[in-house]
Parts: C-alpha cells; structure tokens; sequence
C-alpha cells in the first residue's frame, strides 16, 4: 500500500468522537518525503482533527493510517513515542509547559531524546536567536506575547530536525513580517527533506510558497485541488522513471 | 543515532513537574509512617530478644523440689536427689539451693523466718543440663529419682514461662503486623499523591507524550519527586521514632526486671531500624512508578 519512500498513508480514515457523526470521513492521501502541504478549509472543517491524527495524538475510528512505513493502527503504544520523535508538531494553542523558561520549552524535545546538557544550549540559542527571541530565553510563557509563544512553539517544534512538521495555524498570532520569516524557516526546513503540513485559512498564505501542495477539507471530506493527493498513491519518481 | 535514554537527563528536568515540596502533605505523612514502623520495629526486635535471652537461660534449666513435710526426711530426700543428678551424664551442673535463699525468695509473700514459724518450705535443686530439657529428659531423671527420694518432683524452668513466651510471641506477631500495615497505609498515601500529581499535571504530560517522552521517562519524573519526599520524611521520622525508643528503653530500663532486660536492643537490630527509611523509599519509588505507568497505560 505504502511506498517506501512515502511518510504518512491516510486509507478510506474516519474519526468521530463519542457518537456523534463523523468528523472526518473517508479521508485518503499520501504524503511524500520533502513535500509542502497546506491544508486548508474553513474552521471546523476538521483541520485540527486531520492533524491530531498525523502528529498521534489521536486513532482513529476507522481506515488505515501508516506512518514511516508502518502500520500506525496496530503499532504497539509502547512503540508511538519513537515516531512522535520523527515528528515535530506546532500547536494550535502553542502548549508551552507554563512553569518552564522559553529556553526549557525549545529545549524539551531535545531532553526527551536524550541529548546531553552539554549538546543542548547551542542549538537551543541558535534557535531563540533565529526567531529573535535570546532576550527572552528565560522568561515564562505567561510573560511573553501571543506572537512571541507561538514562535516558541515553532522553535520547540523545529529543533529535533524532524522528518514530518506538522504545523496548525503557525502564523496566526504573528506580525505579516514574522509570519513570512517563520514561513521561510519552514521552506528553509522542506529543503532539508523535512516534510511539511500547514493548516491554515490564511489564503494569502498559500502564494507565498510556490511549490506547495493544497489539501483542502470541507465538512470531513478532503479534496484534491491541485491533484496533489491522487490516490492511490502515484509512483515514486524512481519508479516512474523505471517504468 | 541518538541514545534512548528512559530518563529526562540534567537537574533542569526535575523543573517539569512543579514541586510544593514540604509545603505538601507528603513528606510529613511518610515522617509519621516512619516514626510508627521503627517504633513498632523496634518494639518486635525487643520482644525477640526478651524471648531469646530467657529461652537460653531456661532452655536447659531444671528444679528439683523435695516436697516433704518432715524436715529430717526432706534433708534425706535433697541429699540423696543431689548425690544422683551429679552422676548422671547428662547433667552439667547442681547447686543445692541454701534454705536462706528459698526464705528470701518466699519473704514478700510468707514474711520473714518463714521455716521458724514451722511452714514445710520444700527443699530445692537448681539443675543445669547439657542441652535442652526434653520431654524423654524429664522422664528420665524422674525414674532415676524415684526410687531413691520419692517426694522429688521435677520441673522444666522453661515450661513456668510458656504462658508468657505464648503472649511475647503474640506480641510480637502483633507488631509485625502493624509494621505490614504501616507500610501499606504509607503506600496508600503515595498512590494518592502521585494520582493528585498525575491529574495537576495532565496538560503537561501529554505535551511530554505528544513530544515523544515515554512513559518510564514520566515515570521517572514523579519517582524522583516522590523519592526526595520520601527520603526527607523518612529521615525526620527515623529521627522521631529513633528518639521515642531511647526514651521508652530508659523506661523500661528502670524497672529492673529479669525479663524485661533482656529486651536490649542490639547493634545489629538498630541497623535494622535504620534500615526502615530506606525500605520506605524504596517502596516509596516502586509505589509510584507502578502508579503513574499504571495511569499513562489508559492514554494514548
């Protein structure tokens, strides 16, 4: 089903919470290595909850969901936090732990790999000092602004280098300045083989990054409008060539 | 590849989870549990010693009385008792105890001279064996008497204190359970606290789970916290505990009995004491890692 090239399979998925209807429903789209991906639609459209699956907070109610190559609906819980790890996830409400300084809350990913001290304050400075926030290291979340926690949350969320960014309204609460800078972290990123999922309704947005592809949810259902997400999934560009 | 590591490394971790330590109920409910174990530990260590030290001071212990009314026969009787237990084999040794130490001993009850006021005192014979007194033992020595003074009668010393060697044993088993119920109580008192714990910081765990943090790197978080609450109350209630033993063995000390000294405790049963806080950690630290796996297993 999945090619071994692929990052994240998405097969005839539907989630619902409770018995209330389904808020996504037969949703089914391949994300490929080194891909730019914007997802949008109107709010409740399921964007969040689109989300909530690719980053694993979340199974779903029904379909086949593989991540990495592997069947992420039958994988072990014990298993999950290695893949969170590949991840790197920028929340809707940017959930910054409260009691920790801006510095611990970049930092947290790295700690949580197992990184030495020693290896952690360069890149957790280079990081503060690229979305301009040094001065701000050790302040608490509840000291900085919105726009300032929200870069946080992207810096926390792009220093383990992952291979999938999963990112919800990144530039909701920053200046049209700060959003384009943090858009070029993103594509900065995307050229390094991160891939990168964008939710957004901002639809100025979706110019500023030319090779990107939409994904666009209405009511639950996903469509295709730039033929993006065929599926089943399109050969590889190997296999194409090889074809 | 980086390492995988099951604990959240550097002193900055422990930052995750807020601490009121001290401020919190937790270390001074493990100080009280703590003070009641080593007291209650204490207590049994005692109660054992009582029991060892009077057991091998009887254990092979043997009286003879010559119970007979007329004073020239009870002398023939004693003399003849003495001359055989000192040829038997398995005696060690005999001491013919003097009529002045029987009148001392009887003194509190029958006042003084009692043996002048014409009261039949029957004679006495301390005997020491060579091992334990055995039922078969007893047998023996009785048949071999018989014959040669009819009015002995012989007792095993250990067999006078069996009723209170049964309620020291009693005591004892008493105390042990307490200690069982300490321990459970004060394990109670953890899962508890690691629940309240578990609940305050939930936003905080899931941002650790969603980040990839596993469940034995939380775990570890709260065992720590836990662990630093368990070792302070558990010194303070060494400490405490420690103290009201002292106080109670003075006490004790004081009432100069036989039995009762012999409930000193030993350098070896206070490195048993000492030992309560640490067993208290550590099933402090088992306590709550069970805990909190047991609460991250319901959640994805």
């Amino acid at each position: 089903m999945t090619g071994a090239s692929d990052i994240v399979t998405f097969d005839n998925v539907g989630l619902r919470y409770g018995s209330e209807r389904e808020v996504l429903s037969n949703v089914s789209f391949t994300l490929y290595p080194g891909s730019f991906y914007f997802l949008t639609g109107a709010s409740g459209a399921g964007k969040t909850s689109l989300l909530r699956l690719l980053y694993l907070a979340q199974r779903p109610s029904r379909g086949a969901i593989r991540m990495f190559g592997e069947d992420i609906i039958t994988m072990p819980r014990a298993r999950l936090p290695g893949f969170r790890r590949r991840l790197g996830v920028v929340f809707q409400d940017f959930r910054l732990i409260p009691h920790l300084s801006a510095y611990d809350n970049v930092a947290l990913p790295l700690r949580i790999s197992g990184v030495a001290e020693s290896e952690i304050s360069k890149p957790v400075a280079d990081m503060l000092e690229w979305v301009g926030l040094t001065h701000r290291a050790e302040a608490r979340p509840a000291s900085l602004s919105g726009g300032e926690q929200q870069r946080v949350a992207i810096a926390r969320a792009v220093i383990g280098r992952p291979e999938l960014l999963v990112a919800d309204e990144p530039t909701g609460n920053v200046d049209p300045d700060m959003a384009l800078k943090l858009l070029r972290l993103f594509e900065a990123l995307n050229r390094l083989g991160t891939t990168i999922v964008v939710a957004t309704h901002d639809v100025h947005l979706l110019r500023k990054v030319p090779d990107s592809l939409i994904m666009r949810l209405d009511r639950g259902t996903l469509s295709d409008p730039t033929g993006a997400l065929r599926y089943p999934p399109r050969p590889a560009p190997s296999e194409e060539a090889g074809a | 590849m980086r390492s995988w590591r099951t604990h959240l490394p550097g002193p900055r971790a422990d930052a995750l989870l807020p601490q009121a330590r001290l401020a919190g109920p937790m270390p001074w409910v493990i100080a009280i549990m703590v003070t009641l174990t080593v007291i209650a530990v204490a207590g049994g260590l005692a109660l054992s010693n009582i029991v060892q030290q009077a057991r091998s001071d009887l254990a092979g212990g043997l009286t003879v009385q010559i119970v007979n009314a007329d004073p020239v026969g009870r002398a023939r009787d004693a003399e003849s008792a003495r001359r055989a237990l000192v040829t038997d084999p398995a005696v060690r040794s005999v001491r013919a105890i003097p009529q002045a130490e029987i009148e001392a001993l009887l003194e509190p009850w029958l006042g003084d001279h009692v043996g002048e006021q014409g009261v039949p005192v029957p004679a006495m014979i301390d005997v020491r064996l060579n091992r334990d007194a055995s039922p078969e033992q007893l047998a023996h020595l009785r048949a071999s008497l018989a014959p040669i003074a009819p009015s002995a009668r012989i007792d095993a010393q250990s067999s006078w204190l069996r009723p209170v060697f049964s309620a020291i044993v009693s005591l004892r088993l008493a105390a042990l359970l307490l200690v069982i119920l300490l321990a459970a109580s004060g394990a109670a008192a953890v899962v508890l606290a690691v629940r309240s714990a578990l609940g305050a910081n939930r936003d905080t765990i899931e941002i650790v789970h969603l980040l990839g943090g596993n469940d034995r790197q939380i775990a570890r978080l709260f065992q720590r916290s836990v662990g630093v609450d368990a070792l302070l109350g558990g010194l303070a209630g060494l400490a405490l505990g420690s103290g009201a033993v002292l106080l109670l063995g003075r006490r004790f000390g004081e009432l100069q009995s036989g039995l009762v000294s012999g409930g000193g405790l030993s350098l070896s049963d206070w490195i048993v004491i000492a030992s309560v806080p640490l067993i208290g950690l550590a099933l402090a630290l088992v306590t709550a890692r069970v805990t909190v796996l047991r609460g991250l297993g319901r959640v994805l």
